[in-house]
């Protein structure tokens, strides 16, 4: 079925994803926590800056990566001399972009799962002996978890696709930066890459239709309601 | 165990301002709808901070703005059973009445699961889940989940009056005892004057 080449290209994906969605979670979290519940004043702005990955020509993300993380750019001049690190070409770096293309989505579907928690059951719970943090992580988190794991997932089909900013920010490396979507690019320049290109093709849909199905199951029990434990 | 309570607070263009300074086991707040009934329970277990003014019962300040003192919800000891009574949705039955009384130090607990799910005839409701429970039932799950946290008193919300007269009666036979076979003392929030009579209240008047 597959060559090793092409089955390491899957796997790259796999981990670049994997790696963007973990980096992503705690974030896209804490963003959700503020959009959903605080009264931050700026609170429209900071909305429209999660979003901005989402509208902005995916290059363009790359672009500003690439200043951020380039080796005279503030961030990835300080990881140098302070770590000896560069995410430049390396698989790393296309998990970063990946990341931030992920956050708008993940961001999304964790703040529609908080909002639909009620808070009056965290007064409850407080009433009741429980701290602001034990309120939060034995009310609110279960709750809000089915929610939470879709946006996982989602971030994860997002990063599987992630074609733009990867391409601009890391190139094409293969064995480093070659996803399946810059794997399918690839081989279409490629006289002869045909077969190459359907088999690839056909990984990609298959990962991404089992990562929406996943993400709706998910999205259906949060929003049932009621949960029987 | 007495209330000692004197607070205002401006919500919008109105003001709640009580007073309540009893030795009654049972004082009931009464007034109309949108008096601010349920806002003054919500300063009493510390959900709502008052503008100004003070909260004690029984000899404990819970808050004091002229010294600066305002205790958390969770160190208040104070059963609150909710209008709307705020069952946890993703727990049994069983898990909700744990939750107060697994979080309850050992002194205060004054009544086992067992004990509490007997007095309130939950018992063969355990393995349920919330929203499968008549209003009824719910109403006495909410009681028992307050009382197994060991509060030092209720607040209890309009308790019976989403209720038929049939379950209104059993419901208000059981606040009784509470008052009378526990000792709690309980602030009780109502807009039907012939619960007042039943439960013999104190009457402090909102709005």
């Amino acid at each position: 079925m597959l060559s090793p080449e092409e089955w390491q290209i899957v796997g790259l994906s796999l981990k670049v994803s994997a790696v963007a969605v973990a980096l992503t979670l705690p974030l896209a979290f804490a963003l959700a926590w503020v959009l959903a519940r605080s009264r931050l004043p700026g609170k429209v702005l900071l909305d429209a800056l999660v979003h901005l990955p989402l509208v902005v020509p995916p290059v363009v993300t790359g672009w500003l990566l690439l200043l951020a993380f380039g080796a005279q750019g503030p961030i990835g001049g300080w990881l140098d001399r302070a770590f000896g690190i560069t995410v430049m070409f390396r698989w790393i770096g296309a998990a970063l972009a990946s990341a931030v293309m992920a956050l708008p989505l993940m961001v999304r579907a964790i703040r529609l799962s908080l909002e639909a928690v009620d808070p009056r059951l965290e007064a409850a719970a407080r009433t009741l002996g429980a701290g602001p943090w034990r309120a939060f992580a034995s009310i609110t988190l279960p709750l809000a978890l089915p929610g939470v794991l879709a946006g996982l997932v989602l971030g994860f089909a997002r990063s599987l696709g992630e074609f733009g900013a990867t391409i601009t920010f890391v190139s094409n490396v293969p064995g480093e930066t070659q996803t399946l979507p810059l794997a399918i690019y690839a081989a279409l320049q490629l006289p002869g890459g045909e077969s190459t290109v359907a088999r690839l093709a056909g990984i990609s849909v298959l990962l991404s239709l089992c990562a929406l199905v996943a993400s709706e199951v998910l999205a259906r029990r949060s929003g049932r309601g009621p949960h029987v434990l | 165990m007495s209330f000692d309570v004197d607070l205002t607070m401006r919500r919008g263009e109105r003001t709640i301002a009580v007073a309540i300074a009893s030795e009654a086991r049972l004082v009931a707040l009464f007034g109309p709808s949108g008096a601010g009934k349920t806002s003054v329970l919500d300063m009493i277990a510390g959900l709502l901070r008052p503008d100004t003014g003070r909260i004690a019962v029984g000899g404990e300040v819970l808050f004091d703005s002229a010294a600066g003192l305002d205790l958390p919800p969770e160190r208040r000891s104070c059963g609150y059973v909710f209008q709307d009574l705020r069952l946890f949705p993703h727990r049994s039955v069983a898990k909700n009445l744990r939750y107060g009384l697994e979080l309850a130090p050992p002194e205060r607990r004054f009544m086992a699961l067992d004990e509490a799910a007997e007095f309130l005839g939950i018992a063969h409701l355990l393995d349920r889940a919330p929203h499968s429970l008549s209003g009824g039932e719910a109403q006495r799950v909410a009681i028992g989940r307050a009382l197994l946290a060991g509060p030092r008193f209720l607040l209890l919300d309009e308790p019976v009056s989403s209720l038929d007269r049939a379950r209104r009666e059993e419901i208000l036979g059981l606040i009784a005892r509470i008052r009378d076979e526990l000792a709690l003392p309980i602030v009780y929030v109502t807009h039907d004057e012939r619960e007042l009579e039943r439960l013999g209240a104190e009457v402090v008047e909102i709005g």
